[in-house]
């Protein structure tokens, strides 16, 4: 049972491999958990359509490229675009009806919707992957003297990092993001001021569900595309959630990239647990500090 | 507050008519299908006395029913107990991780609820693909029924479904009884309003331990129950679509109703029986009725059609002048 205390410490490169693996990851929590983050601030609904809409970017791309032949390039705008304004038109069809209730309803209507698209790609898909081969500019890798980098996964940690500190500084560091920080928290007292709060619940919705689009075209050519890779990580991005707590942005960049790195190392240590590690971190964190690590109480 | 005479008389009519139905159903429907829904009534009645009665939503319920059935299918398969032992160690174990999972997730509230149940399960589905005991993908097969008491042969169907039926009846029973008591009655209170409760002297956080737990040990009697019917263990009873599924047989039935459960259990059931050659079709339509539920249905069948079944025809509502006065 104790068998990890016993392993010698792996080789440079395979322990530099795993590290990067875990970065990568931690792209894509930091993400789809900043996506959650944003629409829960304003929306107080958790959105568990949020994997499928992610798949849903990640099939535009193949879409775009298969029957279009528009290439990753273009495609990282349109996905974005495309799902994003699927997402509005969510809001303003479906959620804006239920936002007066129970915030759990928000809960069980996203959580219904992912059923349907994730079905509906099933069926028309089957459960097995769909390869997307990465763009020829970022072919290739790099021999960095301790490790070997795919210039891809180079390039989706940048991205990644560019998109969540834009993000970040978007709504911590602007008018519009001052605006939305606002209605956070009081929509009313924004709303007697003139701004036109729902149709800034509809926008952000839109630009949570766009990023999380951006995310599935940033993973299609690394992971394949298919319709259950939503399901697969949205659970592991709301324990990211619970572990950072919901009340900062930075929060979810840093929880984000932390855990996938520590899921990273569990494979290198101990790889029997590295399915399991982030939940076990829930755990540990909800005991030490319910209200998550930078979270506030509520 | 007791029942008013007349509904007192509605329900037993109804809860007679009802066991006769279930008494001489085997004879016209499929037993095998009829016992499947059974257990998952119990276990959609279990998830019920959370979201209805505590206001709790769990959305890793699927941990318990699944833990239960692979412990209930391995002692019985691999270590030769016989059934009634096999089925109280399932629900000791579902006990013991609701105690666990209770104890963890009443820290936050609400949305975050959800998700921790919801992540917790997922630790327990990861577990049951790779532990050594599990079967992996395949779960535990050929689980034997046994001898219940030693003497009762289980492998008989109609004796399966008498069996079955007496599960599903007893907790039942029990959770109408906790509903009823004077303890049910602190649960609905701290739904209402958790501060309140706990102004008034009750320890809302342990009150929500202990209904979690009841809860997860009957969600554990009806796994342990449906590894024995269906003589099978597998990662379906611990994936999250589990959980999601049991969330829309309540909602559909009627959240905080006593027969919702298990109205909703026997047409998700049956529309999962009918669909099941479709492949992802059950998956689409499932998710439609969520959101249709939510957004226009949102009391359930029995919600809806109770104050036409019987005399009551008040608000279900106490009045708000004569709780404050």
């Amino acid at each position: 049972m104790f068998s990890f205390l016993h392993i010698a410490v792996p080789p440079a490169p395979v322990l530099f491999a795993q590290l990067l693996i875990g970065l990568i990851n931690g792209s894509f929590y930091a993400m789809l958990s900043l996506g959650l983050a944003i629409i829960f601030g304003l929306l107080n609904i958790i959105n568990f359509t949020h994997g499928a809409q992610y798949m849903l970017g990640a099939f535009c791309a193949w879409f775009l490229l298969t029957w279009l032949g528009i290439g990753y390039w273009p495609a990282l705008i349109v996905a974005p675009i495309v799902v994003g304004a699927l997402g509005i038109a969510i809001e303003r069809l479906l959620l804006r009806h239920i936002a007066r209730l129970d915030h759990l309803y928000g809960l069980l209507l996203t959580f219904g919707l992912a059923l349907v698209i994730e079905g509906v790609f099933r069926q028309g898909f089957g459960a097995s992957g769909l390869p997307y081969t990465i763009p020829s500019a970022l072919q290739g890798g790099r021999n960095l003297g301790f490790m070997f980098l795919p210039i891809y996964r180079g390039w989706v940690i940048v991205a990644s990092l560019g998109v969540c500190l834009t993000t970040w500084f978007v709504i911590e560091r602007t008018r519009l993001g001052s605006f939305l920080r606002a209605a956070t928290e009081n929509p009313t007292l924004v709303q007697a001021f003139g701004i036109d709060v729902p149709r800034m619940v509809m926008l952000t919705y839109g630009a949570g569900v766009g990023l999380a689009a951006l995310a599935g075209v940033l993973a299609a050519p690394i992971y394949q595309v298919s319709p259950l890779m939503g399901s697969n990580i949205i659970i592991v991005v709301f324990a990211v959630v619970v572990i950072g707590g919901m009340g900062s942005i930075l929060g979810a960049i840093v929880s984000g990239f932390g855990l996938g790195l520590v899921e990273g190392m569990t494979k290198v240590f101990y790889p029997e647990a590295s399915s399991t590690v982030i939940f076990v971190i829930m755990a540990l964190v909800l005991l030490v500090k319910p209200a998550g690590l930078f979270g506030r109480a509520t | 507050m007791t029942l008013g005479s007349a509904k007192r008389r509605d329900l037993l009519i109804w809860t007679v008519a009802l066991i006769g139905l279930a008494l001489v159903a085997p004879y016209f429907l499929y037993p095998v299908f009829l016992m499947r829904a059974l257990c998952l009534a119990l276990f959609a009645c279990a998830f019920n006395l959370l979201l209805g009665y505590v206001g709790l939503l769990s959305f890793g319920h699927a941990a318990f029913m699944g833990s239960a059935a692979y412990i209930t299918a391995y002692t019985v398969k691999a270590w030769g107990l016989p059934p009634e032992i096999g089925i109280l160690a399932g629900v000791a174990v579902a006990a013991v991780l609701g105690a666990a999972f209770g104890w963890l997730a009443i820290r936050r509230q609400g949305i975050y609820f959800a998700m921790i149940t919801l992540a917790l399960a997922q630790m327990v589905a990861f577990f049951a693909l790779e532990a050594p005991f599990t079967g992996g993908e395949d779960g535990i097969q050929a689980v034997p029924r046994g001898h219940f008491l030693g003497f009762i042969d289980l492998d008989n169907t109609f004796t399966m479904y008498y069996f079955v039926l007496a599960i599903f009846l007893l907790g039942f029973a029990i959770i109408q009884r906790t509903v009823n008591s004077p303890f049910g009655q602190v649960i609905k209170a701290i739904r209402e309003n958790e501060p309140r409760a706990i102004s008034l002297g009750y320890r809302a956080e342990r009150y929500k331990l202990q209904a979690f737990v009841l809860s997860a040990a009957l969600a554990g009697l009806a796994g342990s129950t449906k590894a024995l019917v269906l003589h099978l263990a597998s990662l379906t009873d611990v994936d999250w679509t589990t959980s999601g599924s049991v969330v829309l047989m309540t909602l559909v039935g009627g959240v905080g109703t006593f027969l919702g459960p298990v109205v909703g259990a026997f047409v998700i059931t049956t529309m999962e029986n009918y669909l099941a050659q479709t492949g992802s079709w059950v998956t689409i339509i499932e998710g439609v009725i969520f959101v249709v539920c939510v957004l226009t249905f949102r009391r359930g069948i029995v919600g809806v059609l109770a104050p036409y079944l019987t005399s009551e025809r008040e608000p279900e509502v106490a009045e708000p002048s004569a709780e404050t006065s």
